[in-house]
Formats: C-alpha cells, structure tokens, sequence
C-alpha cells in the first residue's frame, strides 16, 4: 500500500503532472463557478484534449477537472444563491447568509477549508480501505437504498425553519410529487408530462435548485426593496476565530465520513452526501436553530461532504469499473478511451494509474486550496456591485446555466415558472430546501422500493430479511422517535 | 464604485470562456466542406462521443475542414428532431445523430416523427446486445438460462440499463420466447444506467444481466461476469469467446446502430455527397483509431440500403414490441 502510493506520489510530482493537476483544478474551478455547468459538461469538453497523453496524465488532468468543478461549484453558491453544481445545492443553505450578512469572505474561507479537508480525510480513507470497499459498496441492494433514502427523509425536520414542521413536511412532499414527473423507469409510463415532449426526461435537479434559489430571491430582492439585499462586506477579513474553528474541526470530520461511504454507495452521490450531513450536523448541533441563518457549521458539512463523496465515487469506478453517477460514466469512458479496463484488476495490471489517480487526489485538494485562498477577497467583491446591477447578473446567470446545460429553451420556461411559484411560497414563509430534498430523493427512493418488491417476489421480508437493511431500518426508527423520546423525559 | 469594473470584467471574460468551451462559436465564412453535427442529448453520452468522434476524424484527416457541434437535449431526443425538420431549410450542411431508440421510440409514440420524417445518410458503427451472469452464477450458458426459466421464471430476474419496454427488455424477452418460454413472465429489473446494472447483477439482486455489448465486455475480460450470449449474426472479432444467439439454436440478431440524418427536403446529390464525405472518413486511419479506441463496431450501411434497413428493423421491432405487450396496436 505504501509502496503504491509512493509510486503514484512519483508519478504525479513529475513537472508535466504536476503543470496537469494544476491546469484541471484551474479549469475546473472556473467551469464549476458557472451556475449549472458541472462537472460533467467540464471532464467531456476535456477529453478531447487528453487523447495525445499517457493515461496517467489524462486522468490527473480529468480528476483535477472534477475536483475543482466541485470545489468552484460553492463559490456561486455562496454568493449569489445559484448553484454552481448539484452537489453545491446544500452549500447555500448556510453560506448565502453568511455573504448577506457581509461574510462573504469567511464563508469562501470556510467553503474553501472544508473542501480541502473533506477531500483530504476521505483520500486517506480510500487508500486505508480500499481493499474492503469494492465489498461494500456491492454489500448495498436496492432494499438498503430505499431505506438509506428514508432515512434521508427523515431528516426533513432539519430543514423546516423556525420550527414550522408543517410547512417543510408540505414541501417536502411537494418535492416528492414533482419527483414523479417524466417517465417512470419501472413501467416505462410516462406521467404528469401533459403531453409535453419536454417532460419526458422529467425536471432537473439543477433548474429546479436553479429556480427556488437564484431566480426567486433575485425577485426577492425586486419586491423586498434596498433593504434586504446585501449589507455588502462588512467584515472583509477571511481569518476564523479560535472558537470558531473548534466548532467546525468535530463537524468536518464526521462530514467527511459520512460523506466518503455516501459517495462509495453507486446509488448516491455528491448531492445526496451533502443533504445528509447538512441533516445530520443540524440535528446533532445545539444550536440547530441558528442553521439556515448563517451558521458556519451548516455551510461546512455539506462542503466537506460533498468533496469526500466524490473522492469516494472513485472507489466503484476503480475498482470494480462502474460509474455511480454521470461524472465517473464519463471519466470511465475516458478510461477506456485510453485503452485502460477499470476493474479488480487495474490495481494489479496498472497500479501506476491507480496510485497516480489516487496521489493526484491529495495533490489536486493541496493546489486548489492554494490557488482559492488568494482569490477570495477579490472574488467576494462581486457583491459590492450595486444591486441595480448585480440582480440583473444573477438572473442572467441562473438563465444561462439552466440553459447551458440542455441547450433548450423550454427549461428556461420551467425556470421561470418555478421561480414565479417559489417567490410566492417564499413570501408565505415556506422554506425552499425541503423541496429540493424530497425531490432529490424521491426518485431514488421509489425506483428502489419498487425494484426491492419485484426481486422479493411482492413479499415485504426484504425490509428484515438482510442484516444492513436491518439496522438501516433501527436507525431510521431511532431518529425518527429520538426528538419525542427525549422530549419524555425531561418532562 | 471603482471596486465595480473588475467582477464586470471577469463576468465578461466567464461568458466569452463557456462559448469558447461549447464550441458554439460555428464560423459561416467557410461554405464549403463544411458539416454541423447536432446531438439530440447533452454532453458525455454515447451519441455526443460518437458525433465528436466522426467529427474528430474528419478534421484529423482533412476531409472536412469545418466542423462544429450542438447538444440539444429533451424529449428523449425528439425534441432536437422536431427542432431539425422545423428548421430544415438552414440546416443544410447539418448531420444529427442518432441510433435504434430513434425506431423504439417512434413506435411507442413519445414523439411524433419517425426516421422517414428525415434524410437517412448512413450509419457508422454498432453495439451488439448481450446477456451476461455473475462469474459465480451456475449458469455456464445461455441453454442453463432457459431451462431454469421454464422451470421457475422467478429464479431468472434480469437487470437492464433502462426503462421497461426498452431494448435491454425485448431483446431478452424475445430470446427467452425462442427458447419456448412466456416472454410476459420474464421478471425485468430496470435500472437508471448500464452501471448500476451491472452493480445490481455484481450485488447478486439479479441473476442475468441484459446490456449493450460495450458496455459489458470489460468486465467480462476482468472475469467479474460471464457474457452467455451476443446478438451478432457471427462470433465477433474482438471477442472471438463469446457465442452467438444463433449458433446456440435462437435465431435472433439484433445491432443497435449509430447513425447520421440530413435534414428533408435537399436535393438527392447533396445527400449522395453527404454520405460520401461520412463514406471517406470511415475509412480513413484517423477514424479506426476513434473507433479502436472506443471498442466500436463498425457498421457501415448508407444511402437506399441505409432507409431500406431501418425500414426492416423498424418491422421487427414493432412485431417484437407487440408480441410482447409492449405496443397496444
């Protein structure tokens, strides 16, 4: 193992790698930034390029791509509200208030730490437990998903603002119905398209982040008035206090995890890691009611985890050569582009590009940290652009992102519309992030309850019958009762 | 105020950079040997690689000197040919790809138009379907699969890549009927993705993998699965092990192609033209190294024969589809 790893340290700190991970972090940053362009857009228009060098090189190059996509994705988030990637959803629930309050350039700060660290502690997980975590993530059937996702949904009263439970349980269920929208993949039937041939692939995750966020609060600001835009930068520095980096130290480690076994599953990924820990922090904090208001901890668990699940994506493309999302399909291709068969046995034929992947990772975290830090206080004065100019920037953005990323304009009227429909719901109070959950994990849910039936023969036993879907199902008894157990007894 | 010019400058300069990366910027200054490729889906799927690819492959070997691409996503890829046929009359130099699910999807009626609506030029390469199982499964051929078929289908549960009713579907329920079995009782599993598939046949949830040849063949190599069967008419040269449908008794071939269309309504020379340029550079070096790169096959069938083919495929599916339940008339 060490061997391997000084092996692919030697591989990476060659100049020409090196120039390579830095150029990937660099392009990736930028392409994340944009609202709506992710990775994938980024590591596909990236390939071509790739093809004259050796694999090794064209995966650090591909692998910084995505790291840095992620890592710029936050930035957006941050400041405008617009998601730069999916994963980076999470990542404006806490950070946005923290610019508007006038901390941009913490929140950047703290974007930029968590990222580091969550990338960082889960490369050290994958090269500790590589071996064990191919098993792992095939240990994970359809019946494990689904209640991994309930229990997911449990975690909907952390999202529900000023204690309004009843409202983020509507909008959680909002999303679910919207989940539902295009067509089924257990029937083939499509639903609730109108006829609509638009509807079809259903609604992305993306616009409608793109929608309830961006959009809604740049006319938000339109019907609020002056004064509740932005304070501008009230305090520039992006130094942490003592106290607050003991806040946050606990809150990344357990982000990181969870957020590296998340992305190991083939079913999750980066979005679902970061709504999870974000679910997760908020319930073990004791100033939980303070996330959604600004709290640095609820803007450095999803960041951490985020970073972790994708490092943890690696793992079943690697090792067993299946891409869990639409980020590892297209590095696989690349892969075998190159003439490379991902699988149990690349680590044995080719442990030069297993190892130069993996060391590119700690690389790759190290250069984006070090080329972001600086940049920070320049890119946080975006928001001292006045508002006349900055809402018509956010909306242009917003638009431009949705449309970039399926080059239809029948998005950017869905956009609207949801925007229009988000601004209302906002004026009543109805908080947007529990939406954004129970779509993110509707579909995933019932595509996974449905398979899970149909491979039990209509039978429910797979609820108990294998021993994690077991203790998924205690464990989602135990955060669903624990509020009302602990509410007994200190009574 | 000051501090205002600079993030107008690199909102600026972000906007210029995504033109530059989509490839958009298509100059009209060069009017001849000149073609644009639309993809019905967004970048980094298989029609958007095999585009870029060709694409890559004319302007290496010089046969086309400009080349630009557009990714225009919706609709299961109905969405870019409606768009194709409406805007026919400027679309001359325009080739869209597109593949089998262009017949399947004609024929459940998620969009309006079908391959005739366009100008079939040729097609370029093929993927083959294939049935695989675990390297531990008891299964050692497809004749094993049957059997414990008619005997429990229950114990038969196949994964695919994608929706019910899709070709990962019917082309298994179509095997498992030659082999004298009901094709409405094979229990389908349908995953979002060939990759989770595969994950939902390595986890042991399913039994039998149904999926695009490409898609499989390096797990088979890394000896993870054990492809059965592979619905090419013969044994395939780059995968000289695996058996056919045919040889084991079933006969059924199916290849799902990758194809280009022109738009309707040009004149019959400009489209012998087409297909000659997409002819040229198939042959040409620089498109075998796009094609050995990928794992490709070829499959080139263009002009009459190309529409001809599509015609016959297009029958086979529909009689498959409705022997099935899949198609109601």
């Amino acid at each position: 193992m060490l061997d391997g790893l000084i092996l692919g340290f030697h591989t990476v700190l060659s100049l020409e790698n090196l120039v390579l991970v830095l150029a990937g972090c660099a392009v990736g940053t930028i392409i994340g930034m944009l609202p709506g362009l992710g990775p994938i857009s980024a590591i596909a228009l990236m390939i071509p390029i790739t093809y004259g060098f050796d694999p090794a090189s064209g995966m650090i190059l591909l692998a910084g791509v995505y790291y840095g996509a992620i890592f710029g994705g936050s930035t957006s988030s941050i400041l405008i509200n617009a998601p730069g990637v999916a994963g980076t959803v999470a990542t404006s629930f806490d950070g946005y208030p923290l610019a508007k309050s006038g901390h941009a350039s913490k929140a950047l700060a703290i974007a930029a730490y968590a990222s580091f660290a969550g990338g960082t502690i889960a490369a050290i997980l994958l090269v500790i437990l590589a071996p064990y975590l191919a098993e792992l993530s095939l240990g994970f059937q359809s019946a494990d998903y689904f209640v991994l996702m309930l229990l997911g949904l449990c975690l909907v009263a952390a999202f529900a603002t000023n204690g309004e439970y009843l409202k983020a349980l509507l909008m959680t269920c909002f999303g679910l119905a919207l989940s539902t929208v295009g067509t089924d993949l257990t029937s083939g039937v499509q639903r609730f398209t109108f006829g609509q041939m638009d509807l079809i692939d259903g609604i992305s995750f993306l616009l409608l982040a793109m929608g309830t966020f961006a959009m809604a609060e740049a006319l938000l600001m339109v019907i609020r008035g002056p004064e509740a835009s932005f304070t501008g930068l009230r305090a520039p520095s992006m130094m942490l206090e003592r106290q607050e980096i003991n806040d946050i130290s606990p809150v990344v480690g357990r982000s990181s995890v969870l957020g590296f076994f998340v992305g190991v599953l083939p079913g999750a990924g980066a979005t679902i890691a970061s709504f999870l820990a974000y679910g997760m922090e908020k319930n073990l904090a004791k100033d939980g009611d303070q996330f959604g208001k600004g709290n640095i901890k609820g803007l450095a668990a999803p960041e951490t985890a985020n970073n972790a699940a994708c490092t943890g994506s690696f793992v079943p493309l690697l090792t067993l050569g299946i891409p869990g999302s639409g980020t590892t399909a297209v590095l696989l291709g690349a892969l075998i582009a190159y003439g490379i068969q991902p699988g149990p046995r690349l680590f044995i034929d080719q442990p030069e590009i297993f190892w130069a992947v993996i060391a590119s990772m700690y690389v790759g975290n190290l250069f984006l940290l070090v080329l972001n830090l600086p940049l920070i206080p320049y890119i946080a004065k975006i928001l001292t652009i006045p508002r006349t100019l900055l809402i018509p920037i956010i909306m242009f953005f917003s638009l431009m992102g949705v449309y970039l990323v399926s080059f239809n304009t029948f998005d950017i009227q869905i956009l609207a519309i949801i925007a229009i429909f988000a601004v209302a719901l906002r004026l009543m109070a109805f908080p947007m992030a529990p939406l954004l959950l129970g779509f993110i994990l509707g579909s995933i849910l019932e595509d996974n309850l449905r398979r899970a039936v149909t491979l039990a023969d209509g039978q429910w036993s797979f609820l108990w019958e294998r021993p994690i879907t077991l203790c998924l199902i205690l464990l989602t008894i135990v955060v669903l009762f624990s509020p009302l157990v602990r509410k007994l007894f200190r009574r | 105020m000051a501090g205002s010019q600079k993030p107008l400058k690199i909102t600026g300069a972000l906007f210029l950079l995504i033109f530059a990366f989509n490839g958009l910027a298509a100059d009209t200054r060069s009017p001849v040997e000149k073609v644009h490729f639309l993809i019905p889906a967004g970048p980094g799927g298989g029609w958007d690689g095999t585009a870029r690819g060709v694409g890559e492959a004319m302007v290496k070997s010089g046969l086309v000197t400009d080349v630009s691409f557009e990714n225009l996503s919706g609709g299961g890829g109905g969405k870019a040919i409606a768009k194709f046929i409406e805007t026919a009359p400027r679309q001359k130099n325009t080739l869209l790809i597109s593949s089998t699910p262009i017949i399947v999807r004609s024929l459940q009626k998620i969009f309006p138009q079908s391959f005739r609506d366009l100008q079939p030029v040729a097609s370029v390469i093929a993927d083959y379907s294939c049935f695989a199982v675990h390297a531990d499964s008891e299964f050692q051929d497809w004749q094993a699969v049957t059997k414990q078929f008619l005997s429990n289908p229950r114990k038969v549960k196949v994964a695919g890549g994608s929706v019910r009713g899709s070709t990962d579907h019917f082309v298994i329920a179509k095997a498992l009927e030659l082999a004298a079995g009901n094709p409405r009782k094979v229990i389908y599993i349908p995953y979002d993705g060939g990759g989770k598939a595969m994950a939902g046949l390595l986890t042991g949830e399913t039994q039998v993998l149904s999926t695009g040849l490409s898609e499989a063949i390096e797990m088979h190599r890394a000896g993870e699965i054990r492809i059965l069967a592979v619905t090419a008419s013969e044994r395939l040269v780059d995968t000289p092990d695996i058996p056919t449908l045919t040889e084991q008794g079933f006969d059924i071939t199916f290849a799902n192609w990758r194809g280009f269309f022109a738009a309707p309504g040009y004149a019959q020379s400009h489209y012998d033209n087409m297909a000659l340029t997409i002819a040229g550079v198939i042959d040409t070096p620089e498109f075998e190294v796009v094609r050995a790169r990928n794992g490709w096959a070829k499959l080139h069938i263009e002009g009459d024969a190309f529409y001809n083919y599509l015609v016959s495929q297009e029958a086979d599916i529909g009689t498959l589809m409705r022997e099935l339940g899949f198609l109601r008339n």
